[in-house]
């Protein structure tokens, strides 16, 4: 039914289009007046006029109808089910199962007749969904031939139904992103604040405590399992790696990305980029065995034959490896922003007599600036956020250390590990995720907040 | 670069007598200038006085900016450029491989057709230049020489109150006159100009103007123009440059008045370019 429809949509759409040109062509044709439009834009508004409430209707009618079914089936439910939250999303599953004819085993009377007024409920909804759809598809059709005259402004008005359609792509993006910050949150403050929650941290607690070891009592005769929440250890560990990170990337990045805009040849520049941008393709897990397999060994060997003692899952290794995975962030932003520089900034220093390199030096890699710190910026936020190469090379130990030799975790390595696997999400243990995924985001943010002030303070504002 | 002592020969062999008053500053002997393939400068003699300004006109694509940045060596920063010929400065040739190209352009200052600050302060825009070369012992030496550039180039009363503010946030015809401050900071003989008023208004471009005649007491200025009004209102020499030739060099007064060559003639009565 679904595919019909659209099928409908599609066809009223193309019509409309067809039928709305062929209007106003006759118009342009046989009429002594000039249209103020080219025939293309009445079939474009015509079309629009048709697609956009056809889909509408669909979107939000389908959500409507979904509601209205549901809330219909559950109210024969005894009012103990109604009120329970557990309960009642387990009766709607069996009553969404039992429409869909997916049932196992007997069904219970209320179940099949709350099963019947939901199958009952969506298909009417359905229905009127159809009928509204197409009718709003007509009516819009019949509306945008009636204005089809010489002096519609069909191309002034097709403007703003591109200023809508563009408008309501940015909406989705930020309105999702909202939305995740939204459900991320609710869940922080359930697992701050919510009495049901049995072993919760208090904020301090978890935003300051040196432990972290989420363990969870499984089996009552475990009672005595102390689980702790302290934040500190994973802050450490992500903040160490990813400091190695950038100082294997940040230099590396920069001054390949000078050399490719300053002193490579085209053709070698030509060669040069892509075969450095292949590193940024490379999938992180497989960084991840390398820095497991073949980095953390090497590190451990390089240790022990100058007498230090390496854990054989270090932060030292897994950052390495991040910093070579971060590093065609930073030399293929920064290698752009420094081609941004005009060149007549560049011909003003060499007619002064500067060098090449005291040019790039004083003039263009401070008006390049802003752009570096942001390229510099993505990387750190990658390399934040990366999670794959940290589990496997360094270890899931939360050690409260900065020294780069032993093994610490990641937040977003606690983060997989506790959601790993069979979830309830009523245990501190599992929204303990969110809380770390809250946190962050923030820090992430912070920096980012930080890298605006620098630029602004320091930027060179060339043109 | 490409001399060789039979190239050197021939090009004295061509050179024309020199008919100058003063004696030449700069001197180009037989210069030609390829961009890969295309011959974009033929066989260009000409000899420029010290303290004076001359000009560069013609059409479009004559090769009169080629020239001009050839005494500077900009061109090299253009890898498909090959220069031939031999272009002196008190006598000593500027592509000899055994001189410094950074000195050489400390000596030849050079501002460009459309304003180029450096996004820095207007004092640290002044300054570049005698720091990048140590010209100044300490900040008050180098405070002086700021001032003293800022003053020749008629700009220090409207900055001397915001120095640190940026180079970018003048007017037009400021960033021009704060780039003419730059390129007089390293104390050079020769200043090459490429059209520096052609992306400024009138008031601008007058201003530039009464700069340039203050200037040419002390400086050797090669200004390409192509406003012949200009030319006639700066210059007190002028060469006429057609499809990668000097047809024609002389007093400007004598260029505008009789030409000798009938393209001069058509150019500056408007009948092309």
């Amino acid at each position: 039914m679904t595919v019909a429809y659209f099928a409908v949509l599609a066809a009223l759409t193309f019509a409309a289009y067809a039928v709305a040109v062929r209007r106003s062509s006759a118009i342009a044709v046989a009429g002594p007046v000039r249209l103020h439009s080219l025939p293309a834009y009445h079939g474009l508004l015509a079309a629009s006029v048709v697609l956009v409430p056809m889909l509408l209707i669909y979107l939000i009618g389908s959500q409507l109808v979904t509601t209205l079914a549901t809330s219909n089936a559950l109210s024969q439910f005894p009012a103990d089910v109604q009120s329970d939250v557990m309960k009642s999303g387990s009766a709607l599953r069996d009553v969404r199962n039992l429409a869909a004819g997916q049932h196992s085993g007997d069904a219970s009377p209320v179940l099949t007749s709350a099963a019947a007024t939901y199958s009952a409920w969506l298909e009417r909804g359905t229905y009127a969904i159809y009928g509204a759809g197409i009718l709003a598809a007509f009516l819009g059709l019949a509306m945008s031939l009636a204005s089809i005259k010489p002096s519609f402004r069909a191309r002034t008005h097709f403007e703003s139904v591109v200023n809508i359609v563009l408008m309501a792509c940015a909406g989705v993006a930020i309105l999702t992103t909202i939305g995740i910050v939204a459900s991320v949150f609710t869940e922080t403050m359930r697992f701050f604040f919510d009495p049901a929650i049995k072993g919760r941290p208090g904020v301090l607690e978890f935003l300051f405590g040196t432990e972290w070891n989420p363990q969870q009592a499984m089996r009552a005769d475990q009672g005595d399992i102390k689980s702790a929440y302290g934040f500190i250890p994973l802050l450490t560990g992500t903040l160490l790696i990813t400091f190695i990170a950038i100082c294997v990337a940040g230099p590396l990045g920069l001054l390949s990305a000078i050399y490719l805009a300053e002193y490579a040849t085209p053709k070698m520049r030509k060669y040069a980029k892509p075969v450095l941008e292949i590193l940024a393709g490379i999938p992180t897990v497989v960084l991840g065995f390398f820095a497991a397999l073949t980095v953390a060994p090497l590190v451990r060997g390089a240790g022990a034959s100058i007498g230090l003692d390496v854990a054989s899952e270090s932060a030292l290794a897994a950052g390495l490896v991040m910093g070579m995975m971060i590093i065609p962030f930073i030399s293929s932003l920064s290698d752009d922003v420094i081609n941004a520089v005009p060149q007549s900034l560049r011909d003003g220093a060499f007619a002064l007599g500067a060098t090449k390199s005291e040019t790039i030096k004083q003039v263009v890699l401070p008006a390049a600036l802003p752009g570096i710190v942001s390229a510099f910026m993505l990387a750190i936020s990658r390399a934040i956020g990366e999670t794959m190469i940290v589990v496997m090379a360094a270890g899931l130990a939360a050690n409260l250390t900065i020294n780069p030799l032993d093994a610490v975790t990641t937040i977003t390595v606690q983060i997989k590990t506790i959601l790993v696997g069979d979830q309830e999400f009523d245990s501190a243990k599992t929204l303990a995720a969110f809380a770390l995924g809250f946190v962050l985001f923030f820090v992430t943010l912070i920096l980012n907040f930080i890298a605006q002030r620098f630029v602004r303070k320091y930027r060179e504002q060339y043109d | 670069m490409d001399m060789t002592v039979a190239n050197r020969i021939e090009a004295e062999r061509l050179a024309p007598v020199t008919t100058a008053a003063k004696p030449a500053k700069v001197t180009a002997k037989d210069v030609n200038v390829y961009y890969g393939e295309k011959h974009a400068l033929k066989h260009v003699n000409v000899d420029i006085p010290d303290r004076g300004v001359m000009s560069f006109i013609g059409p479009s694509g004559c090769g009169k900016s080629t020239f001009l940045r050839c005494i500077n060596r900009m061109n090299d920063t253009i890898s498909s450029c090959k220069v031939t010929g031999l272009i002196t400065i008190d006598n000593q040739d500027i592509y000899d491989p055994a001189l410094d190209v950074v000195q050489l352009r400390a000596r030849v200052g050079m501002v460009f057709q459309k304003p180029n600050p450096f996004p820095k302060s207007i004092y640290d825009n002044v300054a570049y230049g005698p720091r990048i070369h140590g010209l100044a012992n300490n900040k008050s030496e180098l405070d002086q020489i700021v001032t003293a550039s800022l003053e020749k180039a008629g700009l220090w009363g409207e900055v001397k109150d915001r120095l640190q503010d940026s180079g970018t946030g003048l007017s037009g015809g400021q960033q021009q006159r704060l780039c003419i401050a730059r390129a007089i900071a390293v104390n050079p003989e020769v200043i090459l100009m490429d059209e520096p008023c052609s992306a400024l208004d009138p008031i601008a471009t007058a201003k530039i103007e009464t700069l340039i005649d203050d200037l040419r007491s002390n400086y050797c200025i090669i200004i390409v123009t192509h406003s012949m009004q200009q030319a006639a209102r700066v210059s007190q020499r002028t060469a006429f440059f057609h499809l990668g030739t000097l047809v024609e060099e002389g007093p400007t007064e004598q260029i505008f008045s009789m030409p000798h060559d009938q393209r001069t003639q058509d150019y500056i009565t408007g009948r092309f370019g």
